[in-house]
């Protein structure tokens, strides 16, 4: 495999990782939402995010050439395999706090995903136009949310804040980057992280204002998700999502 | 056929090509039953050779389960239709939009009481926080409607309640 291949394969399972984990800790609210409607609601964004992860992690396993499949990657790759964003692992807390981090992510994705959808790989570039598509009603959604919750009761309002003060430190972690991203943006594959700095402050800083929510000023929390150095929670996360998978290999429901 | 891809650089017959058209357009979706693949959308392009035939698909939501359902309900009802090989393709690009539906299509969605979805055509700016979507409904025409749920029982659809006549009804999502 070239270096750029090798880069591309690492993106590509950095995607799927953060729609995996995203997507499962979403659909921990499966018949647990506050309401019926934000309970299908939830199991509809996961089934979307999980529906990505399993194309990105189909072209990393086939770019790959070992072999695996996306279930392969998903289930039998153990904690410190897993590339995705710590903030995307956290427990999912109440429900303004799911909502809330979604939101974060959403804001990200939608201009990540744009920038994707110009890739000068072309296989690349169509998965992530039609991830985008989808991202674009998750952020319609999560943002209608915090602007309800924040902008709301005494109650929602000072645990949305809550929520947002101890999720703002890990958003440092969008705009990490290392040679990976060095060498797929010097091929024209993948945009300068930092690039997606500027659009997602504002887009995310507008909205945070109309929920009335102050932004902590405080420092941003160490990272390492995508060098596969990640908090106490993942490991129990995937110990439930892969217990099945890893009890009966092979089996076919 | 409604936006389908020209598929070239293949041989095809062309009437082995419209009978397998015919039968795809006698193959449901599993979760709206009055919709073809075809008029769907999901059908992307057609190619016959002799008693083998390529279905070029793809999927309408990435994480949408009837897809594997549709998938399977192809390839019975073109073997059924005596295609001894039946291969199916899957792409991505150009993602899948409920643009791609026929007016006939969106009628037959309001005849089974399922509003149809609007003309997205150039995606336009997400509008962010709470909007108010007013979706006319399939019963009585009336636009006093107010969104239930942005998300519904299927990928494809949000639910919304008509206040003119008081019956809840599911939309069809322009995507």
């Amino acid at each position: 495999m070239s270096g750029e291949q090798e880069a591309l394969v690492e993106y590509l399972l950095r995607l799927g990782d953060d729609r995996l984990v995203l997507g499962h800790r979403n659909s921990e609210w499966c018949g647990h939402g506050p309401v019926l409607e934000e309970d299908i609601a939830l199991a509809n964004i996961s089934l979307d995010l999980l529906g990505q992860a399993t194309l990105f992690l189909r072209l990393a396993g086939r770019l790959e050439g070992q072999g695996r499949d996306e279930d392969a990657l998903a289930y039998w790759r153990d904690e410190n395999r897993f590339t995705n964003l710590q903030i995307l692992e956290l427990p999912r807390g109440d429900f303004g706090f799911t909502i809330l981090r979604q939101f974060l992510f959403d804001a990200w994705s939608f201009h990540h995903l744009e920038a994707l959808a110009r890739s000068g790989h072309s296989e690349l570039a169509g998965l992530a136009a039609k991830a985008h598509k989808e991202t674009r009603y998750h952020l319609r959604h999560s943002s209608e949310w915090v602007v309800r919750l924040g902008d709301g009761t005494e109650e929602s309002h000072r645990r949305i804040q809550t929520s947002l003060d101890e999720l703002w430190p890990w958003t440092g972690e969008f705009f990490w980057q290392n040679e990976v991203d060095a060498g797929l943006r010097a091929a024209g594959v993948a945009p300068d992280p930092e690039t997606l700095r500027a659009p997602w402050e504002s887009m995310v800083g507008e909205l945070l204002g109309r929920a009335t929510l102050a932004i902590p000023s405080g420092p941003m929390r160490m990272t390492g998700g995508r060098m596969g150095r990640h908090t106490e929670h993942l490991g129990h996360m995937l110990a439930e999502m892969q217990i099945v998978a890893r009890s009966h290999p092979g089996a076919k429901w | 056929m409604n936006g389908m891809n020209s598929v070239n650089g293949q041989r095809s017959t062309v009437n082995g090509t419209d009978r397998a058209l015919e039968i795809l357009q006698g193959v449901m979706d599993p979760e709206v039953p009055v919709l073809s693949v075809v008029e769907l959308g999901v059908v992307r392009g057609i190619v016959v050779t002799g008693d083998a035939v390529t279905v070029t698909i793809t999927p309408t939501y990435t994480g949408c389960p009837a897809m594997q359902v549709i998938e399977e309900d192809i390839r019975a009802a073109l073997a059924a239709g005596g295609f001894r090989e039946v291969t199916i393709t899957t792409v991505y690009a150009p993602a899948w939009t409920t643009d791609w539906m026929s007016s006939a299509a969106r009628e037959k969605l309001r005849a089974y009481g399922i509003a149809p979805p609007h003309v997205v055509g150039h995606a336009p700016p997400v509008p962010l926080g709470p909007t108010v979507r007013r979706v006319e409904c399939p019963y009585c025409g009336s636009s006093n409607t107010t969104t239930a749920s942005e998300f519904g029982a299927t990928a494809c659809k949000s639910l919304h309640v008509c206040h003119a006549c008081r019956q809840p009804f599911e939309h069809f999502k322009a995507f």
